[in-house]
């Protein structure tokens, strides 16, 4: 903190100006939860930025250390709320890997779709709440009417609306409904058209591009030194996504319909056009999908599981790219039926620290953009 | 300037649309059949196994029972004990809705139910005790039918062995006979 | 302004017996709250209607008595006072905000001569020669309750609400009372009948279109309403001025930025939208239609119209970034209103000179304005390109990372960004250079 002095004439003393600390959160429209940022300001500018986490730690890591592994699918698909499905799907195929267990095609596929659903729910979250933070009061609810259709999809297979709880160890948990992919057909075509409206209302918006562009540039260096990942990290132009580069489900058959979203500027108009663009490409993986189901023959989503589940001695680590970034879970085991330990390495965690270096220099209403163009879930930080 | 035209374009052109609300209390909205909106006990099939206390994350079903001697319906029978059901109770505000008991339970006692409407003012009102839960138990809707690429059930599957195992046996029963018949 | 402006302004008014002054005086304090009331909640309607959503509907025929109930709510509060706060500041604060709004409608004409009760009396409680300066003047008090809120509150994020505030209505002060000379070189006369008379033809928004572009964009700004919503931006100040505010003086901010709204809406319409005169195709067909009582007809859909606007611009736009605003306000609409006003000056003076093609030659030039205003709106909306480039000057970085698409760490001699850590003990050099130049780096940073 630096005082500047008016080193002359009477009263000097007096016209010291010192730097202000503003407190953002743990309670703030902006934060989107318990997230607290110790801001330093000089003015409206900022000149130091601490974010301050742990507020919501709920002890994910512990818990799963006296679970079975039926019990963790519950547990995991809870930090990161808008990703239940992908966070599910990192530990079923972490256990699945130690059991060196072959899960049924059509649990693949419809694994794969679920997953793609589930990034549009999260992406349209975010399409949706960005521009709110930076006071456009509309775009939300036209990102929401679309995540309804999805929603309805998703809670007629899963019965769930957030935390989905299909995936189970060896596959999913139910068979899908009948008549259940043409309906997913359905509402993937009718959010693909409507998301035209949402990019009319937010991208092409002036004051919106203004207040985004050039605005919390974030470089390839802070991406690799912070371990920023997800759409963040490919707005800065890191080309990396796991579904391509170490590819996971069925994604490695999807090559030619998955294309990874990248740009170069880094600013956080590049990060929201990434997840605008990405939601185009799960739309279109999700269609892949749903043709692939229609395909394949009969057979089961599941596979018989033993009544006391134990994964053998050993360890493993399984990642999968997440809609918010790399979600990894390193599983050690004892051959208990409880993991010796699994250690999240969860997205936004890492996403929010980069913050200390995008903040400083920016005023408070940058702030916000930059905040909202991170992307994060607080329950995903504290975990 | 492009820009903000067609934006305001947009929120124009939705204000002459109809709004998408549903208007919940007046309105119920349709729940898909696998809705996780409560679970329902069917008390007649609970045996008292505990397996569902015991596998919930939380340990929110409560269940107390004790034993009765039943005795023997003919003389020289040993007497049986059976477990009654005392109390089943499931704390909905620990219940995080996982389902993992409707899963593990082996006698279909307990059901998910998309009913929805029990929210209370008072955290301890969420504790429903078995009477409350059988009734929930006429809310439970049928299982959807399952997609045609859907393996077939459990019992189709079984019952089609048992056939291919009474045909091959009839079918060498007929052998044999055959047999016999040929060089008697 | 001539001086049979000064006598007309000075004929009918202040004739008026006690009681019809009184009566007024009730009339228009009742029409501000009504309107208040209304304005919430066709806003709240209307915003819903853009989102898809219904809005307010369960309180009275169609949900009309919402924000009535919402201000009984209001009212019934706690009301908490910050220990932090200057009390008397505190709660002076909201009354200095409110009381200005409503004193404003004094002068606003809502209709010509009408009888009541027998006394033919003007629509309007008093008229005075200097009638708008006098609305600019009651204005600007307005914004000292807002300036004191966000100070006497004696926390942060008021405070910083405040400031925007008080920067925000200085700049935009000027441009307005710029985009009001225009119109008072064309009346001829500062008094609001007046001006409304004098639009008998032609309204001033079709005579002085740039001048009423600005009004409109200066008129948002100080009532601080989206995009303009700085002082109170959600997203970043919580509630910015307002936000240790609760209970009752909360509802007078409130009702003060609604009474606002509607007056400001009300000049728009008297200085340049006719004010209550008939809209010109019905007067075509219509005779009767600047008679009697029917001009308050006119004057209410106009004042709604422009309530709309605001409502519209409030469903659709983002906010914009404080320095961003105050680059519209001082680089394009204050430089843009002076040219303007030297041009309407200057024909002005050629027509009374006599010149017959002034009128061709206003109409050329307002073009020209206009497009130069579009022109240098979109600079100022685009973000610099040399700034952006000068933003963005990182060197090349020999240290990859993701060698080989895995994490490594770096070899001997490659250097990590720096990589800021809490309670950094004591830095001690490893060996390693690499390991050397982050304590270093770090202790620059924090001198």
């Amino acid at each position: 903190m630096t005082a500047r002095t008016v080193g002359v004439g009477i009263g000097a003393d007096q016209l010291d100006t010192t730097d202000m600390v503003l407190n953002i959160g743990p309670q703030h429209p902006s934060t989107h939860g318990v997230l607290r940022l110790r801001l330093v300001l000089d003015g409206e500018r900022i000149v130091s930025a601490e974010p301050i986490v742990g507020y919501m730690h709920r002890g994910a890591e512990k818990l799963f250390e006296v679970r079975d592994y039926r019990q963790i699918v519950m547990l995991a698909n809870r930090h990161d709320w808008l990703s239940a499905f992908a966070n599910e799907l990192g530990v079923v195929l972490a256990v699945e890997r130690m059991l060196g267990m072959e899960v049924p095609q059509r649990a693949v596929w419809a694994r794969t779709l679920l997953a793609e659903l589930n990034r549009v729910l999260n992406h349209l979250m975010f399409l949706g709440s960005y521009p709110l933070e930076l006071g456009a009061i509309t775009p939300i609810f036209h990102a929401f009417r679309e995540r309804e259709e999805i929603q309805a999809v998703m809670e007629e297979i899963s019965g769930g609306r957030m935390h989905f709880m299909f995936n189970r160890v060896g596959g999913l948990k139910e068979d899908l409904p009948a008549g259940w992919i043409g309906r997913v057909r359905h509402a993937v075509a009718t959010v693909r058209t409507r998301l035209s409206g949402l990019d009319d209302l937010v991208s092409g918006n002036e004051i919106f591009r203004a207040r985004t562009r050039g605005v919390g540039v974030l470089t390839p260096a802070l991406v690799a030194a912070y371990g920023v990942s997800g759409p963040i990290a490919r707005a800065s132009g890191v080309d990396f996504d796991l579904r391509r580069d170490e590819p996971y489900l069925a994604y490695g058959e999807l090559a030619d319909v998955l294309r990874v979203v990248t740009r170069e500027e880094g600013d956080c108009l590049a990060r929201f056009e990434c997840l605008l663009e990405q939601v185009h490409v799960s739309l279109d993986l999700a269609d892949a999908c749903c043709d692939r189901l229609d395909e394949l023959p009969q057979g089961p989503v599941n596979l018989r599981l033993p009544k006391v589940l134990k994964a053998p001695e050993g360890h493993t680590y399984a990642w999968t790219e997440n809609p918010l970034g790399l979600n990894g879970y390193y599983l050690v085991s004892r051959g208990e039926k409880t993991p010796w330990r699994l250690k999240l390495r969860s997205a936004s965690y890492n996403n929010v620290q980069v913050l200390t270096e995008l903040l400083p220099g920016c005023l408070i209403a940058d702030m916000v953009a930059i905040l909202g163009s991170l992307f994060f879930v607080v329950g995903d930080i504290d975990k | 300037m492009k820009g903000l035209a067609k934006g305001l374009a947009v929120t124009l052109k939705t204000l002459t649309k109809r709004s998408v609300t549903q208007s919940y209390p007046e309105v119920l909205p349709e729940l898909p059949p696998r809705s996780r909106g409560v679970i329902a006990l069917f008390e007649e099939n609970c045996t008292v196994c505990m397996l569902c206390a015991r596998e919930c994350p939380d340990w929110c079903i409560y269940i107390d029972s004790h034993k009765e001697v039943v005795p023997a319906r003919e003389p020289g029978a040993r007497d049986r004990t059976r477990n009654v059901l005392d109390r089943f109770a499931i704390d909905y505000a620990l219940c995080m809705y996982c389902g993992i008991c409707v899963e593990v339970c082996p006698f279909d006692a307990l059901f998910w139910s998309p009913e929805f409407e029990y929210a209370t003012d008072d955290i301890l009102e969420l504790t429903h005790e078995k009477d409350k839960l059988r009734e929930w138990m006429w809310t439970v809707p049928p299982p959807p039918a399952l997609d045609e690429h859907a393996e077939d059930p459990k019992e189709l599957i079984q019952a089609r062995k048992a056939v291919e195992k009474a045909e091959k046996a009839a079918a060498a029963a007929r052998a044999a006979a055959a047999k016999a018949e040929e060089n008697p | 302004m001539t001086d049979s402006g000064m006598q007309l302004a000075a004929v009918g008014f202040g004739t008026d017996v006690w009681w019809l002054i009184l009566l007024k005086a009730v009339l228009i304090f009742a029409f501000c709250v009504v309107m208040t009331l209304f304005a919430i909640w066709w806003e709240r309607k209307v915003v819903a209607w853009m989102q898809m959503r219904i809005g307010p509907k369960y309180t009275g025929p169609q949900g009309l008595l919402q924000s009535l109930a919402d201000g009984v709510k209001l009212a019934l509060k706690e009301d908490i006072t910050v220990k932090g706060a200057d009390k008397a500041v505190y709660i002076i604060a909201p009354i200095v905000a409110m009381v200005p709004a409503f004193m404003a409608f004094a002068v606003i004409p809502f209709g010509p001569e009408v009888s009541i009760f027998g006394h033919r009396t003007h629509l309007q409680l008093t008229d005075l020669p200097v009638a708008v300066l006098y609305i600019l003047a009651v204005a600007s008090v307005g914004i000292y309750g807002i300036v004191l809120a966000g100070w006497s509150s004696g926390s942060t994020y008021p405070l910083l609400g405040g400031l925007r505030s008080s920067a925000q209505m200085i700049s935009y002060e000027i441009a307005m009372g710029l985009s009001f000379a225009a119109v008072f070189l064309y009346s001829g006369s500062m008094s609001t009948s007046e001006i409304v008379a004098a639009q008998q033809d032609t309204w001033y928004a079709v005579l002085l279109p740039v001048s009423f572009i600005i009004y409109v964009v200066a008129m948002i700004g100080e009532t601080n309403r989206a995009p303009f919503d700085l002082p109170e931006a959600e997203g970043e100040l919580v509630g910015g001025f307002h936000t240790e505010y609760s209970s009752l003086k909360f509802a007078l901010f409130f009702l003060a930025e609604y009474v606002n709204m509607v007056v400001v809406s009300s000049l728009a319409t008297t200085l340049f939208l006719g004010g209550y005169l008939a809209p010109w195709p019905i007067t075509a067909v219509w005779e009767g239609a600047n008679s009697g009582w029917w001009p308050f007809l006119w004057y209410f859909l106009k004042v709604q119209a422009f309530i709309f606007v605001f409502i519209w611009l409030r469903g659709t736009l983002p906010r914009f970034r404080y320095d961003q605003f105050m680059k519209i306000g001082w680089k394009v609409l204050i430089p843009l209103s002076l040219v303007w006003l030297m041009l309407v000056a200057t024909v002005r003076a050629l027509k009374n000179e006599g010149y017959e093609q002034s009128r061709i030659v206003l109409w050329v030039a307002g073009g020209v304005v206009a497009l130069l205003l579009l022109s240098i709106l979109w600079d100022a909306v685009t973000p610099n390109r040399d700034e952006e480039a000068d933003a963005k000057a990182a060197g090349p970085e020999p240290f990859d990372p993701m060698a080989g698409g895995f994490p490594v760490p770096p070899m001997p001699g490659q250097q990590l960004p720096p990589v800021p850590r809490r309670n950094v003990r004591k830095p001690e050099p490893v060996g390693a250079p690499a390991a050397a130049e982050l304590p270093a780096d770090r202790t620059e940073g924090e001198a």
